[in-house]
């Protein structure tokens, strides 16, 4: 059967030329980077090469890249080490559309105490930064947003909020695990004094992500153990997995152009076509600028999990925003705090493509995505139109 | 991704008894969009007081639509004094099981049968008395206490798969596990599972059965695999069977007699069946 992967925001496939990469640190430079001989001393010189592909990417310099084991660590990291780096300042700035990596430790913080403000956004997906500008308080510790929602793809105007986090000497983390290899990244632009990014979204291996600290940023470590990464982050190195992502930054700032062209093209033919096709349907954030790979999209009257387990079927991965297929019994609380209806809150679907995803591919999500809609509605209780094709 | 059973995936690929009745003899509507799922259940009567026709719609997941579709096929021909007789388990049963954090599809499909066949009656459904313990969906009192006789469950979390109770904000453990303890209490705490009683078969009935079990719930799967399973002889509570195909040499046959032939006769037959292979 055809297997199209169009689930991309959930984890991507690894680049062939990542895993040549990487296999040599297998068991050729196996050597522990921290060992003085000559095994370590190779492996220390791949872990810096690492380190600056990964600062090159983000226009860094590779002193300022921690390595971790997940984007959550990295998460985890700026917030937790930025509480602790001060002390005496109580109160965080967050969004109520953070990937759960950031909101539930702002969740878990706000029970122990801290005072916590979770923007809102509008039924764009997009935030007031007025109200941001406000929410900042003399204890205020720390600023962290997302870069691009990992639901609907919305951007964030990460610039200006820096510039505002600045202006007040706040530290400003960003959550960029979905921006990264989709739209470019500059730090020195952005005015941000943490970001995060993971591996495994770019076509690097799971287990590796990285932790951005502008130089002079106060940041207690997370992992406290020997003296890697300068004592920001202790525990021997995941080397393959980090000359892997080495490898695939290096690739994601070459496959950029093509993202923002061939991959935004696919995108748009995706949107364009299945709102032609099915009535009622809207796209999630699709007046708020958005990454280049990512549609969501509501059906009204049926259940996203419904519509997953029919494209996966016909060998389509795709995601929900359902509450259903995520085991809890909530729907989405990005499209929740989006203020989208019930009516279609459990029917959303998103589907993130990457470079990987051709043309055909994308016929044929067109071509089997209709008939599912149609299936489920004629199931469906609430369905009060025809099932008629949209007049254009 | 959710483990379902194959008989889930058949009943959500191709449900049964789809669609609206006209001049229906009942009707009932459980759930509700915000709460992602609902169903609408209407039957027809024939003269004898027997479920001659049997529709459904719904809203939500596949164990959902699977659970409402597998009610349908359960009730059809039986009487109203029989269908009110269903409980979720037997929804859940009929399907080869569902997911725990899935049971409250099976439980919807118990309550849209119970409303069906109250709104025939011009009764009022006596799980929406009481009072409203889950604010977020909407979940009485007397519907998390029905669940818990019913299912024997013993925990809160149980009681959220089973009714979605406690699965929004939270705010409302608390109260489920006080009334968690208060059926533990009243019921002694020993066995409180509600069983449906067996109905004692005769010995042709039984073979009959027998046979069923084998044809619908076992032989399936085992074909599946390139195997099959012939029934040799019944003695009493006895089963003697034989494995064909790729069964006969698999390693695990043993284990396949035990954990699955034998499990599900005594899950659809009789609990004291004991199987056996025939010699070869």
């Amino acid at each position: 059967m055809r297997r199209v992967y169009a689930d991309n925001n959930a984890t991507t496939r690894v680049d062939d030329r990542v895993v040549e990469e990487m296999l040599p640190l297998f068991n050729a430079t196996y050597g522990n980077p921290s060992s003085m001989h000559t095994f370590g001393a190779e492996a220390e010189k791949k872990l810096r090469q690492a380190r600056v592909r990964v600062a090159e990417f983000i226009t860094a310099d590779p002193s300022e890249i921690v390595f971790t084991g997940c984007g959550t660590e990295s998460d985890n990291t700026a917030l937790f080490g930025t509480l602790e780096a001060y002390p005496d300042k109580k109160h965080i700035v967050t969004t109520k559309v953070e990937h759960p990596a950031v909101l539930n430790p702002c969740q878990l913080l706000a029970k122990k105490g801290y005072a916590v403000t979770f923007l809102s956004v509008d039924s764009e997906g997009m935030l007031d930064l007025d109200e941001l500008r406000d929410s900042i308080r003399d204890d205020t510790a720390i600023v962290s947003i997302m870069y691009a929602n990992n639901e609907t793809g919305v951007i964030f105007p990460i610039e200006a909020i820096g510039q505002i986090a600045r202006e007040r000497g706040i530290v400003f983390h960003v959550d960029a695990v979905q921006a990264a290899a989709k739209i470019p990244l500059d730090v020195n632009k952005l005015n941000v004094d943490l970001l995060s990014i993971s591996g495994h979204k770019i076509h690097a291996p799971k287990g590796v992500a990285a932790l951005y600290v502008h130089r002079g940023t106060k940041l207690r470590p997370l992992l406290v153990g020997g003296h890697q990464e300068k004592g920001r982050r202790g525990g021997t190195e995941s080397l393959p997995a980090i000359v892997g992502f080495g490898k695939a930054c290096e690739l994601a700032a070459e496959h950029l152009p093509e993202m923002d062209a061939r991959v935004r093209a696919m995108r748009d033919k995706l949107e364009s076509a299945l709102l032609q096709s099915i009535p009622e349907a809207h796209v999630n954030g699709g007046k708020s600028p958005r990454v280049p790979n990512t549609l969501s999209v509501r059906f009204e009257y049926v259940e996203g999990e419904s519509i997953l387990l029919l494209l996966d079927r016909d060998g389509i991965a795709a995601s929900s925003g359902s509450a259903c297929s995520s085991g809890s019994l909530e729907p989405s609380h990005v499209l929740r705090a989006m203020g989208i209806p019930y009516t279609s809150v459990h029917g959303s679907i998103r589907l993130s493509l990457s470079r990987f995803n051709s043309d055909e591919e994308v016929d044929y999500i067109l071509e089997k995505f209709p008939p599912i809609i149609s299936k489920l509605r004629e199931i469906s209780p609430f369905v009060q139109t025809t099932h008629a094709p949209k007049q254009p | 991704m959710w483990d379902y059973s194959e008989k889930v995936k058949d009943h959500f690929y191709n449900p049964r008894n789809v669609g609206t009745i006209e001049n229906p003899d009942g009707v009932g509507e459980v759930g509700s969009l915000a709460c992602g799922d609902m169903l609408k259940l209407m039957f027809k009567l024939d003269d004898r007081g027997r479920i001659a026709d049997v529709k459904f719609q719904t809203f939500g997941c596949g164990s959902a639509i699977a659970s409402a579709s597998a009610l349908t096929e359960i009730v059809k021909g039986k009487t109203l004094e029989e269908a009110s007789r269903i409980t979720n388990q037997d929804i859940a049963n009929y399907l080869g099981g569902l997911p725990e954090q899935k049971m409250h599809c099976s439980v919807m499909g118990r309550e849209a049968l119970e409303a069906a066949i109250a709104n025939h009656r011009g009764e009022k459904v006596e799980t929406e008395e009481g009072e409203i313990v889950c604010k977020c969906f909407g979940v009485t009192d007397k519907a998390i206490e029905r669940a818990i006789k019913e299912n024997g469950l013993t925990t809160v979390e149980q009681v959220t798969y089973y009714t979605k109770a406690g699965g929004g904000c939270g705010t409302c453990h608390e109260d489920i596990q006080t009334i968690i303890d208060r059926v533990i209490k009243e019921t002694g705490g020993g066995i409180w599972r509600v069983q449906p009683e067996r109905k004692k078969l005769t010995n042709i009935q039984k073979i009959k059965l027998i046979e069923e079990t084998i044809e619908n719930e076992i032989a399936p799967a085992l074909r599946k695999e390139g195997g099959d399973i012939e029934l040799i002889d019944v003695d009493g509570d006895k089963v003697v069977v034989a494995f064909r195909g790729k069964c006969s040499q698999c390693l695990l046959s043993g284990w396949t007699m035990q954990s699955f032939v034998q499990a599900k006769l005594r899950e659809f037959v009789s609990p004291e069946i004991v199987v056996e292979e025939a010699k070869k």
